[in-house]
């Protein structure tokens, strides 16, 4: 037992080591920090394909996955899908409609986010991107949790469905910097309990932690949104985020706030090449 | 009289118990270590052991049976539940005394309860 977690040890101070180094000022490197970061799970867990990690926990649990099974054959999101599509394609008062926002009309971009924001110099998740539209045409900001911006964020995913994450950080310096600072806070360990994002989902990643599996971080965002059978209906990125938070006595940072969506930008650029597959449906 | 109160007024009548002085663990030691371990607001430790009478113990510890022979040093096991971070920086086991999330009495209530597996 020892040996094994010597080994897991020693495993992840290699993937602690870059993060050490570019607190060193070292540059920061989004695409080297992929291959390490995609290379260390592939390495670690050789049995799992890469697109495979999309679906988290259930390769490292045959209960899970025999029950997963049987759940998709209702999935449990799909009453939020057909929300979110009439929510999606219904016109505002003025006339127009979520479409109008986004390139393509809104379908099968969801790959591309999080995206940096050029002239606010800021990461925009897809969420923010909806509210964003709801705003400019004289609508409240939908809440970025659960609810109708889930329902839609489900729409908007399912038409990217299999399409292959690209999330991209340009050369710019504000857009490295979030990067760099979605990558520290996932790094950092924070609360009572002392433990960072990366405790659990890399060092301990595949393990039980009483019941649950510690999905490994390689292919977190790609179920999103998602049906959680203990929430009893659908959430967000950020509601995932928050719950995390609380699982250590942390305090959750703001659904909007920088450090959320830096978050975000860094976990999802770790997933560029797999396929999206949300919405999804997890235990 | 809530649980901690409660544990507070055991580990008094208890003598102080410190850390290191051998001294026969009482039932009630035992039964209060054994609720800290298994409470999720507190010890949580099957949260991450094995150890027997767990019910949906975790795997990212090393299950903990003949704790005895594993930790015999009840010092040294007394500072891996305070905080094991200092033995190994890189461990997830929480620092439960460092962080005040165990009081000594607590600590030591768990050893006892622990020394029982
Ligand atoms: C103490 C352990 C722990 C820490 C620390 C932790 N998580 Fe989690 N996380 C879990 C567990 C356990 C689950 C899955 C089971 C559940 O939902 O309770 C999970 C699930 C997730 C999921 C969903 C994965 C899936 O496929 O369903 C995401 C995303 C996630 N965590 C992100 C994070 C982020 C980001 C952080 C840091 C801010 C973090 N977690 C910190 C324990 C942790
Ligand atoms: C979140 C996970 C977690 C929790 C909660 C936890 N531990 Fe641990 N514990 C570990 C890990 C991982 C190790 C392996 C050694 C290391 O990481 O330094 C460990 C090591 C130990 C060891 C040393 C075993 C050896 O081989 O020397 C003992 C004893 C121990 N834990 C007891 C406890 C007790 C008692 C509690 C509850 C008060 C507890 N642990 C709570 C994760 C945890």
């Amino acid at each position: 037992m020892k040996s094994i977690i010597m080994a897991l040890m020693g495993a992840s101070l290699a993937l602690f080591g870059p993060l050490a180094s570019a607190r060193a000022a070292a540059p920061i490197n989004p695409q080297a920090d992929l291959k390490a970061f995609q290379g260390y799970f592939l390495k670690r867990f050789p049995n799992v394909p890469l697109a495979a990690y999309v679906n988290g926990p259930y390769n490292f649990s045959k209960s899970e996955a025999d029950q997963w099974k049987q759940i998709m054959e209702f999935p449990p999101y799909q009453f939020a899908l057909d929300t979110g599509k009439s929510l999606f394609n219904a016109k505002f008062p003025n006339g127009k409609d979520y479409a109008s926002c986004f390139p393509n009309g809104g379908i099968g971009i969801a790959q591309n986010y999080p995206m940096f924001d050029a002239k606010t110099g800021r990461v925009v998740t897809l969420g923010i991107a909806v509210n964003r539209c709801r705003v400019a045409n004289g609508l409240k900001k939908l809440k970025l949790t659960t609810g109708p911006m889930a329902d839609i964020l489900a729409y908007m995913t399912s038409t990217s469905d299999g399409k292959k994450i690209n999330v991209v950080v340009p050369n710019n310096p504000k857009a490295l910097a979030a990067y760099q600072a979605g990558k520290e806070y996932f790094y950092s360990r924070r609360g009572q309990l002392n433990f960072s994002c990366a405790s659990c989902h890399v060092q301990e990643a595949g393990m039980h932690l009483r019941g649950n599996v510690l999905a490994p971080a390689l292919g977190m965002t790609a179920s999103f949104p998602l049906y959680r059978s203990k929430w009893g209906n659908m959430g967000t990125l950020v509601r995932r985020f928050i719950g995390c938070n609380k699982k250590v006595h942390s305090a959750p940072a703001k659904p909007d706030s920088a450090a959320y969506r830096d978050l975000a930008y860094f976990l999802t650029y770790m997933d560029n090449g797999l396929p999206v597959s949300g919405p999804g449906a997890r235990p | 009289m809530n649980l901690r109160a409660s544990l507070f007024s055991l580990s008094l009548l208890a003598g102080l118990s410190a850390v290191g002085v051998s001294q026969a663990a009482t039932p009630a030691q035992i039964a209060a270590g054994q609720e800290i371990a298994e409470t999720t607001t507190l010890g949580n430790c099957d949260a991450c052991h094995m150890f027997t009478g767990a019910t949906e113990a975790g795997n990212v510890g090393p299950a903990l049976k003949d704790v005895k022979s594993m930790v015999p040093n009840r010092k040294e096991f007394y500072a891996i539940i305070y905080d094991e971070e200092a033995r190994n920086p890189q461990t997830v086991m929480p620092a439960f005394g460092k962080n005040h999330i165990l009081s000594p009495e607590q600590i030591n209530d768990v050893i006892d309860f622990m020394y029982t597996k």
